[in-house]
């Protein structure tokens, strides 16, 4: 695995996700699209453009948003619902709890410009909290790729799970890790790289700066296993329990809330499962100041070198308890 | 059926609710006794549905809105064969499938979770659009209370049916001019909703919601907007001390007022 060298040019998710979803709707005419005014944003033209009749535009309107998607599935039609991230999840949280995670309704929740894709709009359009807020509803898979690869095969996986999914995208440009023709699998993790000194984890936007980061390490002498994990819901235990036992510390990147995001939820199954030391880097608990996304992350320290000193340190408390 | 029948199993459902409320220690007995002649006429007259086969593509979709009357959708899907009969006696027991707000997971003929106010006609927008979307040719009925149109996703949803021509929607607001704690008008008071309506695009029907011959045909009314029907019902109807006083939406009635409600609901099937 260690083959694996992330390309250089970086690609933009929402290209990986209107191109799977423009090709399966060709031959599922049940594939509706519904968006909140957001048909450039969402890259929903093309779509649009081919079907006209299936691209439902609830205009702003949040909550009808999530709730008329929930009414298209239970008239048999298998609706994606796009909307930014910041919007979709927190304007409508009650609509995702009740009307679709509760009710079981086969909605494919697509939250586009996540994390702080939207950067120097600054925090009203950051989704800093949506794996929190999403990730403790029931019969809601929560699902974050890395790459326009994994994207592409998560909205094939996606269009065939019969259920409820979240689909984080971001716009931001990012480096293709996973190889062609990578399946997606629900709750299950991918070993990018293998080591034994520490385990990085991440998923998203920030998968490619553990790579990185993984790199500087190597450099020192340090080999980390680096863990893809997109699926933040249900948490992939098994790798996560490995990790633990096999390298002794993890260290989680995400861009997103420190609090109840990718590393919670890895936390809560070390606590309980393999106790050994972590570090969780994300947004520390604050309205982030004024910068782009790539800017920010650099900011909470995960750029590579940032990550890369993080595990350092983690790794230092793991010979100190030795 | 018929209007004096149909009358005749809304008193029976009011008499049941009301013993099962009585037996649950609670319930919302006000807005159950002001919605069941609707649910009654909706059920037993005009939705086309097929108990033995809830999930049938082509079937009516009703959707509760106001999920907090729970209890009398309950015992009308008993009535109409959905669930047993003697099921409704396990109403809020620990482990019931018949919790105080429907699960269409659980319970057949429910279509979504309702509960939290403002979310029924939205989803039911949803309904109606697909049937428009597939060829389908079910038609989609919504209940919501009239305090629950003060929620603002019923107002996102209402311009949205109108934008998509949604002639196969009907939306019923029970309207029995009460909510929990005071009347809508000492509250935020949205009456009267026919302007407001017809303003969106909507046909607007006025009936009195607790008549059976100006229900049923208000119901069966097709046009080419979407319709709302402005029910005046009355809160606790049918039962003379609960009629529209603001303690019974979810009061429970004590043993001496339990026999004098049953007796006059008995005297009204006589």
């Amino acid at each position: 695995m260690n083959a694996i060298t992330p390309s250089p040019k970086l690609h933009d998710c929402r290209d990986a996700f209107v191109a799977v979803l423009e090709r399966l709707g060709a031959d599922n005419p049940k594939i509706v699209a519904v968006c909140n005014d957001s048909v450039g944003s969402s890259k929903l033209g093309g779509f649009k453009a081919k079907w006209p009749e299936r691209l439902v535009n609830v205009g702003i309107a949040e909550q009808a948003l999530v709730g008329v998607g929930a009414g298209l599935a239970n008239g048999g039609l298998l609706p994606f619902v796009c909307g930014a991230a910041c919007f979709l999840t927190g304007r409508s949280l009650e609509q995702i709890k009740a009307d679709i995670a509760y009710s079981n309704a086969n909605v494919k929740l697509i939250g586009i410009s996540s994390g702080m894709a939207y950067g120097e709009l600054g925090p009203t359009h950051h989704s800093i909290e949506d794996f929190a807020w999403t990730r403790v509803l029931p019969n809601l898979p929560v699902v974050a790729p890395c790459d326009s690869i994994e994207t592409a095969a998560a909205v094939e996986w996606a269009a065939s799970y019969d259920g409820p999914v979240f689909l984080r995208l971001s716009r931001v440009g990012v480096p293709d890790l996973l190889p062609e023709g990578h399946k997606f699998e629900l709750g299950k993790a991918n070993l990018l790289r293998d080591g034994d000194a520490v385990t990085l984890v991440a998923n998203g936007t920030v998968t490619h700066r553990m790579m990185k980061a993984a790199a500087i390490l190597a450099e020192q002498g340090i080999q980390a296993r680096v863990l893809n994990m997109a699926t933040v819901r249900p948490i992939d235990i098994a790798a996560v329990v490995s990790a633990a036992r096999d390298t002794g510390a993890i260290l989680t990147a995400e861009e997103h809330s420190t609090f109840g995001g990718l590393g919670s939820a890895i936390a809560e199954v070390v606590v309980a499962e393999a106790p050994v030391p972590m570090k969780i880097l994300g947004v520390p608990g604050i309205f982030p100041p004024t910068g782009s996304a790539e800017f920010l992350l650099d900011e909470f320290g995960m750029a590579p070198a940032g990550i890369a000193q993080a595990a350092v340190d983690l790794i230092a408390r793991k010979s100190s308890r030795t | 059926m018929q209007p004096n029948d149909l009358d005749r199993i809304a008193q029976q459902i009011r008499l049941r609710d009301l013993q099962a409320v009585f037996e649950a220690g609670a319930g919302h007995i006000g807005g159950e006794m002001s919605a069941i002649d609707i649910l009654t006429a909706l059920y037993f007259r005009v939705l086309r549905v097929w108990p033995d086969q809830p999930k049938h593509p082509d079937r009516d979709r009703f959707v509760l809105s106001k999920g907090h009357v729970a209890l009398a959708l309950y015992v009308t899907l008993a009535k109409r064969g959905f669930i047993p009969e003697e099921e409704v006696a396990t109403f809020l027991k620990p482990h019931s499938r018949l919790n105080g707000h429907p699960n269409c997971n659980k319970v057949p003929g429910v279509e979504t979770n309702t509960g939290p106010l403002g979310h029924g006609l939205p989803v039911a927008v949803g309904m109606a659009k697909a049937a428009k979307l597939t060829g389908a040719t079910y038609r989609t009925y919504v209940l919501t209370g009239d305090g629950e149109m003060q929620e603002g996703s019923n107002w996102e949803a209402i311009a949205s049916a109108a934008q998509f021509g949604l002639d196969n929607l009907t939306l019923i607001i029970d309207h029995n001019r009460f909510q929990q704690g005071a009347s809508l008008k000492d509250t935020n008071n949205l009456a009267p909703f026919p302007a407001k309506l017809e303003a969106f695009g909507w046909d607007v029907t006025e009936i009195n919601g607790n008549a059976m011959d100006e229900i049923v045909p208000a119901l069966e009314n097709r046009g080419s907007r979407p319709h709302c029907i402005v029910a005046h019902t009355n809160k606790g109807h049918g039962i003379s001390f609960m009629q529209d006083k603001v303690d019974w939406h979810h009061k429970v009635p004590n043993a001496e007022q339990y026999k004098i409600a049953v007796a006059e609901l008995s005297e009204a099937l006589s």
